[in-house]
């Protein structure tokens, strides 16, 4: 995940003086060691614990759950939900940013502080703030209760300070010189955003895709009391698992949490090569 | 500012330090201390109940230290940690304390008492808005089109099988076959709008104007009327017995035998109903008022018709019929699943 945030459009790294793991300086050698151990514990053995804990029951249980009608409509549900999402965050936390970074106006600094309360607020609390705003008490009159448009509202809400956060920085850090050249070079304004700007920002926002991706797919606070978690038309995958482990059925919890971890790491490699391909080409 | 945030970072640590010094504190088989691991509706009770228990002999110092969660949940992770630190269990079904048997933790014959191991038992009620505009008398009314139901959902959570039992009961005593009764409950789920993840949530939605019925128990609609919330509940004609299990551990300090001996003492059980609970045994409530209840002085008016799980056959059997486990999927999960497709 790390590789990922890393300031892509940063200079250059800094090559080390070759020579591989042995010569490693002592502080170096004792933060890999530090770093790894910490990877470890933290992230490997549990992730390896869920793949355990699904290939247990064997292939054909693992496939009998993900191919049930009801698991596999909240799988879809899910993955579609947390897609369309994501592009809009993409789109959208992008202007965000830009705005932040670019514009003066009345109330910015109070919209830069704003935006990360989706972060701050523990999501179960974010689910009774939409359901007071969104529900049948609506002040705007706006009753999206247990229908998906609730679910993709609330993933929206969840999920909209991830972009912003990770496109802010690299747009600060670039230079308006560039932006000059290229407009005395006679590019318009858009071809400007497009050439100049848009490559160096595509990084950042693929980043802040994936962590938005991997958030929603996983999303559980907010949704549980917004969706009514029927099956085949409401229910998300989270709260499939939740269902599972009370049904004392352990591999089939496992078994969607496997796919849903597949699903994540596939939509991060392919934003990560997205995001290559462009910088490649910028 | 930089001293500031050394003062905060400060605090923290010192804050950890307490808290873990706390929690260890808890766990080192001090003998007065009671370590409840319960679902989470009876925790005002316990609290009340563990200030009355210190007041005793047996009781003299003893602390409660309670920990309250979703009931499969909470069993769950008593089986995995092989019961550390815990002496006394209060759940929402049998099985989390079978599951706790199956693992060796509580002896077999932890029902074999008078009062076959329940502490605490309520009944399945219908939760409505205030003055109940739609006119709910019973779980008839449950299939109208104009009703929308709530409810906690079985399959997450384990207790809203009694909801389940209570609907079925009720087609059963209505003289129904099994088949209309599963037409039955296929309609009462097709109006359901929310199937929340536990009782708690559910009310919670049903607070928000989610929904207009909602089937819960009559202690959790008597809090909740404690509480000031805005809605009325019926008790109907037919309905179904709640119990709820509670149980020492066979490796738990003394004091939790003359805990749950206190539970189950009128004094302990006078406690529960104050909460909303109906009395475990025979015990003399006349006197107590219970705040929310439909009618304090008589708080617990009963159904005509009012079915126990032992009526059913006992849980094991209930289970092996209705709620499929290990992924398999028995009688109510094709109701569900059949009521809920498209």
């Amino acid at each position: 995940m790390t590789n990922v945030i890393a300031p892509p459009a940063g200079p250059a790294r800094t090559r080390r003086p070759s020579g591989g793991l042995f010569r490693l300086s002592t502080a170096s050698g004792i933060g890999l060691g530090i770093g790894l151990v910490w990877f470890s514990v933290l992230v490997l053995l549990p992730l390896s614990a869920v793949v355990g804990a699904a290939a247990a029951g064997g292939w054909s249980a693992f496939a009998g759950t993900l191919t049930d009608p009801q698991t596999f409509a909240a799988l879809r549900l899910t993955v579609v939900e947390a897609v369309l999402v994501t592009v809009v965050n993409a789109v959208i936390g992008t202007i965000v940013a830009w705005v932040l970074v670019r514009d003066d106006f009345v109330g910015k600094r109070l919209l830069d502080v704003v935006i990360d309360i989706p972060f701050a607020l523990p999501t179960i609390v974010a689910g009774l703030v939409l359901l007071s705003l969104y529900g049948p008490d609506s002040p705007v009159g706006f009753n999206i209760v247990n229908t998906r448009t609730g679910i993709f509202l609330a993933l929206l809400f969840v999920t909209l300070p991830f972009v912003v956060r990770t496109v802010q920085p690299v747009l600060l850090e670039i230079e308006v010189e560039a932006e000059e050249a290229a407009a005395s070079l006679g590019a318009s304004r858009f071809t400007t955003f497009r050439r100049v700007i848009l490559p160096s920002l595509v990084p950042a926002i693929t980043a802040g895709s994936s962590l938005g991706f991997a958030r929603a797919i996983s999303e559980f606070g907010s949704l549980v009391l917004i969706s009514g978690n029927t099956p085949y038309q409401t229910e998300v995958a989270s709260l499939k698992i939740l269902k599972f482990l009370e049904g004392d059925n352990q591999a089939g919890a496992a078994a969607v949490a496997v796919l849903l971890l597949l699903v994540a790491v596939v939509v991060i490699v392919a934003l990560d090569i997205l995001s290559r391909r462009v910088a490649r080409r910028a | 500012m930089r001293n500031k945030f050394k003062a905060l970072a400060i605090a923290s640590v010192v804050g950890v330090l307490a808290l873990s010094g706390c929690s260890s504190a808890g766990g080192s088989g001090d003998d007065k201390t009671i370590n409840l691991v319960g679902f989470a509706v009876p925790e005002a009770a316990n609290d009340a109940i563990a200030d009355k228990f210190a007041e005793t002999d047996a009781g003299d110092g003893a602390r409660l230290s309670g920990s309250y969660g979703a009931s499969g949940d909470q069993s769950r992770k008593v089986a995995d940690t092989n019961g550390k630190d815990v002496d006394y269990v209060h759940f929402s079904l049998e099985g989390d304390v079978t599951r706790l048997v199956d693992a060796g933790l509580v002896a077999e014959d932890w029902n074999k008492g008078p009062n076959k191991g329940i502490v605490s038992s309520s009944i399945a009620v219908i939760a409505v808005e205030k003055g109940n505009p739609l006119g709910i008398k019973d779980w008839s009314d449950l299939t109208r089109k104009d009703v929308k139901v709530i409810t906690a959902d079985p399959a997450s959570s384990g207790a809203a099988r009694w909801n389940v039992l209570a609907l079925y009961t009720y087609a059963k005593s209505q003289g129904k076959t099994e088949a209309e009764a599963d037409a039955y409950l296929k309609q009462v789920f097709g109006n359901v709008v929310t199937w929340a993840a536990s009782g708690r949530e559910a009310t919670e939605a049903f607070k928000k104007g989610v929904g207009n019925v909602l089937i819960t128990y009559e202690n959790e609609a008597i809090l909740a009327k404690q509480n000031g919330e805005e809605l009325d509940y019926i008790v109907p004609d037919h309905s179904f017995l709640i119990e709820n299990p509670g149980a020492v551990l066979k490796d738990a300090d003394s004091i939790a035998t003359d805990w749950l001996d206190f539970v189950l003492s009128d004094e302990g059980q006078k406690e529960f109903v104050k909460k909303g609970f109906r009395p475990v045994g025979d015990v003399d409530i006349s006197g107590i008022e219970v705040q929310g209840a439909n009618d304090p002085a008589n708080p617990f008016p009963v159904p005509s018709s009012l079915d126990t799980i032992a009526d059913l056959g006992g849980w094991p059997a209930v289970s092996d019929e209705w709620f499929g486990k290990d992924g398999k999927k028995l009688r109510f999960d094709k109701l569900y699943d059949a009521a809920t497709k498209k």
